[in-house]
């Protein structure tokens, strides 16, 4: 079998930040608020301080510790809303076609042409910032993607022997969508999802680098980012860690989504089994 | 004759292409007893498998019901609403493909696809539905079904794929099973293993079989009855023994003296086989009057002025041509 690099490294990078994410509290060496000292302010990387600290005199080690949390949260969160949305959808439009099928698809259109950035800011800017209607703004904005490809895949399937063979058996419309399709067409949903948890990561950073994602002083990766501008030249240890942070996530995540791509595509695997 | 299970009366299919509507099917009747096997052939494209489809309340856009009734035990198929049509295939009816590989879900195994129809129409839980998976594997003669159950379809070879999707069809013991060319894609001794299987169930089931297929021989071998299809009608419908003695349809006859016959070398000398010759009319292009009219031998004027009646034979027979006999 071959060696998958990058499934490896990709799996390595997000467990790495899934294991942070979750030892925060063990492994952080400060607390991530309250433990402001203006006399500490801006020191930059040393044996006190691996990352050096913020304006404040916050430890930035055990802000982007802590910021994992919330940065894999709304990562995953979100891209699991937008993969219940978009299956949903794109699955019952494949499989039924006709009127469903023609709104579904104009609706993803629709969707597809709106930047998603600029309509998760318009829900932001109703809902007010926080985690709860970031998770809700980026989890109503990008399931258009999963929604193409799992309707596109459900078309090319509907026609196999099986599915019509489970008409015939008297199947019913869900037991068909469940048992039958949704499990053949899991493998490139789940691809797409692996590359939209790190949209999603990314698109908090920028949320909260306008100020509409997560409130200060609570750290994400996105607005650390955002508090560090106005001191990248005289303290870029500010900007470079949580940054970062972000790039081997992201990386992580998109490396394991082309590994798993290799994997999951039946005519790959025997190439190589 | 008793009440028969299946009566299809007088059936028409539709084809709507292009905003025009054409009849893929037409004038279509038959009927199939309890137990009773009824055989099905035809050329490719003649219908068969679409009314196939009809019987089972499958028909989709572009096709529809463009009339007749069928009806299986007196209900009329067409008028049931979705969900009780839905419960009646897989219980009721059922029915076998001519592509084993295809026709089972790669991604789950066979046991598991067995089982599904238990749990769907026989309200089995999932423990009790294992169990009689391993006993359905057992009476398509799988060897060691206990540990088939557990594979995937890839694993199996395509004989034992049909043997599967028997065993899925027969799980509840349905009434009539719709076999569209079996064996087709199988090995000749596959396929004669695969026919005695089906007959063998069936048998003991007491599930009557509409067989559709263009293997002449093969209906002759196993179905009491044979109906032959022509360019979306039967032609011709007569006891299986007596279509092959005494064929009265051209077509019939042309379709039986096309058939290689072991030994007739020796017999007759070197000959060509003979063929009818000609193609099969498109379904947007239906002659007028009798539509074998062009490749038939016996043509005359009237076969062109005049649609051919169905003319009554004895038993239940019929055929529908000018010059028949």
């Amino acid at each position: 079998m071959k060696f998958r690099a990058n499934l490896y490294i990709g799996g390595a990078f997000f467990a790495t930040a899934v294991i942070v994410g979750v030892l925060a509290p063990v492994i952080a060496t400060h607390d991530p608020v309250f433990d402001a000292n203006l006399m500490n302010a801006e020191l930059p990387p040393g044996w006190e301080y691996p990352f050096g600290t913020d304006a404040q005199g916050r430890d930035i080690y055990s802000r982007v510790v802590h910021g994992a949390r919330i940065s894999l949260t709304v990562g995953l969160v979100a891209q699991c809303i937008n993969s219940i949305i978009g299956v949903s959808l794109g699955l019952t439009a494949g499989y039924w076609g006709g009127w469903w099928d023609d709104l579904v698809s104009g609706l993803t259109n629709l969707m597809l042409a709106i930047p998603s950035l600029i309509f998760a800011l318009a829900i932001m800017a109703i809902l007010g910032p926080g985690l709860v209607s970031l998770l809700i703004a980026l989890g109503l904005t990008s399931w258009s993607y999963s929604c193409r490809l799992a309707r596109a895949q459900v078309l090319s399937l509907k026609s196999q022997g099986y599915v019509q063979a489970a008409k015939i058996l008297g199947y019913s419309d869900l037991r068909i969508m469940f048992t039958q399709l949704l499990p053949n067409i899991l493998g490139p949903l789940i691809v797409i999802a692996t590359l939209g948890a790190g949209g999603s990561i990314l698109a908090e950073a920028a949320l909260s680098f306008l100020g509409l994602g997560i409130r200060p002083p609570y750290p994400s990766w996105g607005s650390m980012l955002s508090d560090a501008r106005e001191q990248i030249t005289t303290a870029p240890w500010l900007s470079i860690f949580p940054g970062l942070a972000i790039f081997i996530t992201v990386l992580g995540l998109n490396l394991l989504g082309d590994g798993l791509r290799d994997i999951l595509d039946p005519q790959s695997r025997e190439r190589t089994s | 004759m008793s009440a028969p299970l299946l009566e299809v009366e007088n059936l028409s299919i539709a084809l709507s292409q292009g905003g025009k509507s054409y009849k893929a099917v037409e004038d279509v009747s038959f009927a199939i007893a309890s137990g009773e096997t009824l055989g099905l052939v035809g050329e490719s494209g003649c219908g068969k498998s679409i009314t196939a489809l009809a019987v089972m309340g499958l028909l989709r856009q572009p096709l529809s019901l463009g009339g007749g009734r069928i009806t299986l035990d007196g209900g009329d198929i067409h008028n049931l609403p979705p969900a009780k049509l839905r419960q009646l295939r897989g219980k009721r009816i059922a029915m076998i493909f001519q592509e084993p590989m295809t026709a089972l879900n790669p991604l789950s195994t066979v046991g598991r696809q067995i089982a599904e129809m238990f749990v769907l129409h026989a309200g089995a839980g999932w423990s009790e539905a294992t169990d009689r998976t391993v006993d359905a594997l057992r009476q398509v003669h799988v060897p060691s079904p206990e540990r088939r159950v557990k594979d995937f379809p890839h694993q199996l070879s395509g004989g034992m794929r049909q043997r599967v999707m028997i065993a899925i069809a027969l799980a509840c013991s349905p009434d009539l099973l719709i076999a569209d060319e079996p064996t087709t894609a199988l090995d000749v001794t596959v396929q004669a293993e695969i026919v005695d299987l089906m007959q063998e169930l069936c048998a003991a089931k007491g599930t009557a079989i509409l067989m559709i297929s263009h293997d002449l021989g093969l209906v002759a071998n196993m179905c009491r009855r044979v109906a032959v299809m022509y360019a979306g009608r039967i032609v011709e419908q007569q006891a299986a023994d007596e279509i092959f003695e005494r064929p009265q349809h051209p077509y019939t006859r042309g379709l039986i003296a096309s058939l290689p016959r072991l030994g007739a070398r020796i017999v007759h000398g070197r000959q060509r086989l003979q063929e009818i010759s000609g193609v099969v009319p498109a379904i947007t292009a239906f002659p007028a009057g009798c539509r074998f009219r062009p490749r038939c031998q016996r043509a005359t004027d009237i076969c062109q002025s005049n649609d051919p009646p169905p003319t009554p034979l004895p038993e239940d027979g019929l055929v529908r041509c000018h010059h028949h006999g």
